[in-house]
């Protein structure tokens, strides 16, 4: 039996952005996460999907502890990640890394490879054979060691991505965060990183939780998928089970909307679920279920009442009026969403 | 040839003189877009696919840019000869563009009818020109064209108003306003999101239909010149080393690039990920003698690496630039 690692329960994260009102000023806030719940199991890649403003990348940064979320729980094998007053403590931070979107702006620029590589070595792992350790990291990522004197103007995007990689891996986590590690990078590039990524994870037994807005590189990296959109989690099922039988009318405009480069995939799409509207903004969040306004398949319910998660197949749970038994009375009118406990 | 052709360049050369010597970006390339044609350039970043396109519009920062070589037909004429004058009508009315990053090409301190109006007003022919409500009326229905509500509102409002969907189909509207023959879309849908990608591809292919307007589709996703072309151009380094209709080039890719490319994608159906093609692509300053992938192709033989492979003429319009097709007919336009 798998055991989990990370489990999130209605965990929500407001950002405040101004104030509005006279004499009661009330706080605008932008619903990031607007409660979710997901569990992630030793040794799988979770993937997250969602498009620009569906609070991805939020959950990203509340997980590794930029951010402190307004509301819920986090926890990493048992242990509440917020629990403590102050910072989170040094042996949790160590588990739970980070790998950025963006490798241009998250190498120091002013660093040579080696210092940034030592950089968690310090802290974590203070010791005399640092320089071991470095050399070490750079191997198991299969860099070689001239590297090690070189800045990162000198490397190119999926070099830059591959420093990133290995200094997320210096304090030897358990579980690595990947913010779109691969959408800065030409394909064959990425093919090259994912790859790496894979073999990595085989050989430290490490936890993805792999963020991207990829779709089709989902398919091929991910064990489960969780599909998000405005804050909350839409759908969450197995990745082949998700690709076979897609339920929310939001996944469903997602996949028939990937521009795909075979006939074989064009069949294997869903049918076209024309994509309408635009995306609302965090700030201004339908009422109802947060996709009514684009939704093709709305009906009177969507748009007073928001879908609490429902199950719809073994390990399969979608967000959605069209699969829950409506049951008006017993549907929560808060916006929380059940926990789907019972993933295997 | 029943169709004309609208747009023909002949062995293009693009120099970047910088520190330490020239970068010798574009290494002849030929290309060719016939009226009323769809065409797809692809490739990956630092290839030269934006170089080749500013060059069309001459708007290549010269100096450091160079062109030594190489001629650009627009309708029989050559862009490179045309005095200033002329190039600005080119621009006006025969060629347009949309650029990548919707945000950056709409310029911020105006509002979105002040722009499009002076993009209209200039567009007009000389002695011709269109009174105010004219332009204004003209600029109404090319919102309205590109399906935006509510135009008169938006013609007032300014860029950072609009979400990043509608700017992009402000910038479309915009570059078909003045019902150019020739339109070059630089990566239209990179910035936007999947779904709104879709919708805002759609649009462009139903436009360009519509009117029958050339397009020259600049992307590096494979996806969406799949789903928008007729035919295809694959560059590597500065060469283009693949053309074929868009059909034939998915189903039988024969160049090692693209076969390397086309595998990398990953698939909707599953499968893994491919391994990639290895190295990078290579430094301008000193390029690779002979052909420019050899040291990354699996297939290479000695010969790529003393000599520049001519295109071969496989089949009709299928014309691929490696020694390995060197049994076929050599395309009578390279050198």
């Amino acid at each position: 039996m798998t055991t989990e690692i990370l489990t999130a329960t209605d965990l929500k994260k407001y950002f405040v952005i101004g104030h509005s009102g006279w004499p009661k000023r009330k706080p605008i806030a932008v619903k990031a996460i607007d409660g979710i719940s997901f569990t992630m199991f030793e040794g799988e890649t979770l993937g997250l999907v969602g498009e620009s403003g569906s609070g991805k990348s939020t959950v990203a940064y509340t997980t590794v502890g930029m951010y402190r979320p307004t509301a819920g729980s986090l926890r990493f094998r048992g242990q509440e990640l917020f629990g403590h007053k102050d910072k989170r403590p040094q042996h949790l931070r160590k588990e739970i890394q980070i790998v950025f979107q963006d490798p241009g702006s998250s190498l120091n620029p002013r660093s040579s490879i080696k210092q940034i590589l030592e950089m968690p070595l310090r802290v974590h792992q203070p010791g005399k054979n640092r320089i071991e350790r470095v050399v070490h990291l750079l191997e198991i990522v299969g860099m070689s060691l001239e590297y090690m004197y070189k800045y990162p103007h000198m490397l190119s995007g999926g070099e830059k991505q591959i420093v990133g990689i290995a200094r997320a891996l210096a304090s030897d986590p358990s579980l690595v965060i990947l913010d779109e590690p691969t959408s800065a990078l030409d394909v064959s590039v990425q093919a090259k990183t994912i790859n790496l990524l894979l073999q990595l994870q085989k050989d430290f037994h490490l936890s993805y939780l792999f963020i991207t807005h990829d779709l089709s590189l989902m398919r091929n990296v991910a064990s489960r998928v969780a599909i998000m959109y405005l804050g909350k989690i839409c759908e969450v099922a197995e990745t082949a089970d998700f690709f076979r039988n897609p339920l929310h009318p939001y996944t469903q405009m997602l996949l028939s909307s990937i521009p795909v480069i075979s006939e074989a995939e064009e069949e294997f799409k869903p049918k076209k679920v024309i994509s309408t509207g635009e995306i609302p903004s965090p700030v201004n969040i339908p009422t109802g279920c947060s996709f009514n306004t684009r939704c093709p398949f709305v009906m009177e319910v969507c748009s007073h009442i928001d879908p609490v998660m429902a199950e719809a197949g073994r390990g399969h749970t979608v967000r959605c009026h069209l699969f829950s038994q409506p049951a008006p009375g017993s549907v929560s009118q808060t916006g929380s969403i059940s926990v789907p406990t019972n993933l295997t | 040839m029943a169709v004309p052709l609208l747009l023909e360049i002949k062995n293009l050369q693009v120099h970047f003189a910088v520190y330490g010597g020239r970068l010798k970006v574009l290494d002849g390339i030929n290309l060719a877009v016939y009226s009323g044609e769809k065409v797809g350039l692809v490739g990956e970043t630092g290839c030269g696919k934006t170089t080749t396109m500013k060059a069309i519009l001459q708007v290549l920062p010269m100096p450091p840019a160079k062109i030594p070589g190489g001629e650009i037909f627009f309708k029989g004429r050559d862009i490179l000869k045309m005095s200033d004058n002329e190039l600005h009508q080119v621009r006006g009315r025969g060629i347009s563009m949309i650029f990548q990053d919707p945000t950056a090409a709409l310029n911020p301190v105006f509002s979105v009818g002040q722009q499009l109006e002076a993009v209209i007003g200039f567009a007009a022919i000389k002695g011709h020109q269109k009174s105010q409500q004219e332009i204004h009326q003209q600029a109404v229905a090319s919102l309205l064209e590109v399906s935006l509500p509510d135009p008169e509102r938006l013609l007032r409002s300014y860029p950072i108003q609009l979400s990043g969907g509608m700017r992009q189909r402000v910038c479309i509207g915009m570059a078909l306003a003045t019902n150019p023959e020739l339109l070059i879309a630089d990566e239209p849908g990179t910035s936007l999101d999947v779904t709104i990608q879709d919708q805002v591809l759609r649009l462009l292919r139903k436009l360009v239909e519509d009117k029958d307007t050339s397009i020259i589709l600049i992307t590096h996703t494979l996806g969406i010149v799949r789903e928008l072309t007729d035919r295809v151009y694959v560059m590597y380094a500065g060469n283009v080393v693949e053309v074929a209709t868009t059909q034939r080039l998915f189903a039988q890719p024969l160049h090692p690039y693209t076969q390397g490319l086309i595998q990398t994608v990953p698939r909707l159906t599953g499968g893994g990920i491919a391994s990639g093609i290895p190295g990078r692509i290579p430094d301008y300053l000193n390029p690779p003698s002979g052909c420019r992938f050899h040291p990354r192709c699996p297939q290479a033989m000695d010969i790529c690496r003393i000599q520049k492979p001519p295109a071969y003429r496989v089949e009709a319009g299928h014309e691929v630039a490696c020694f390995l097709y060197s049994n076929h007919e050599r395309d009578a336009k390279a050198q």
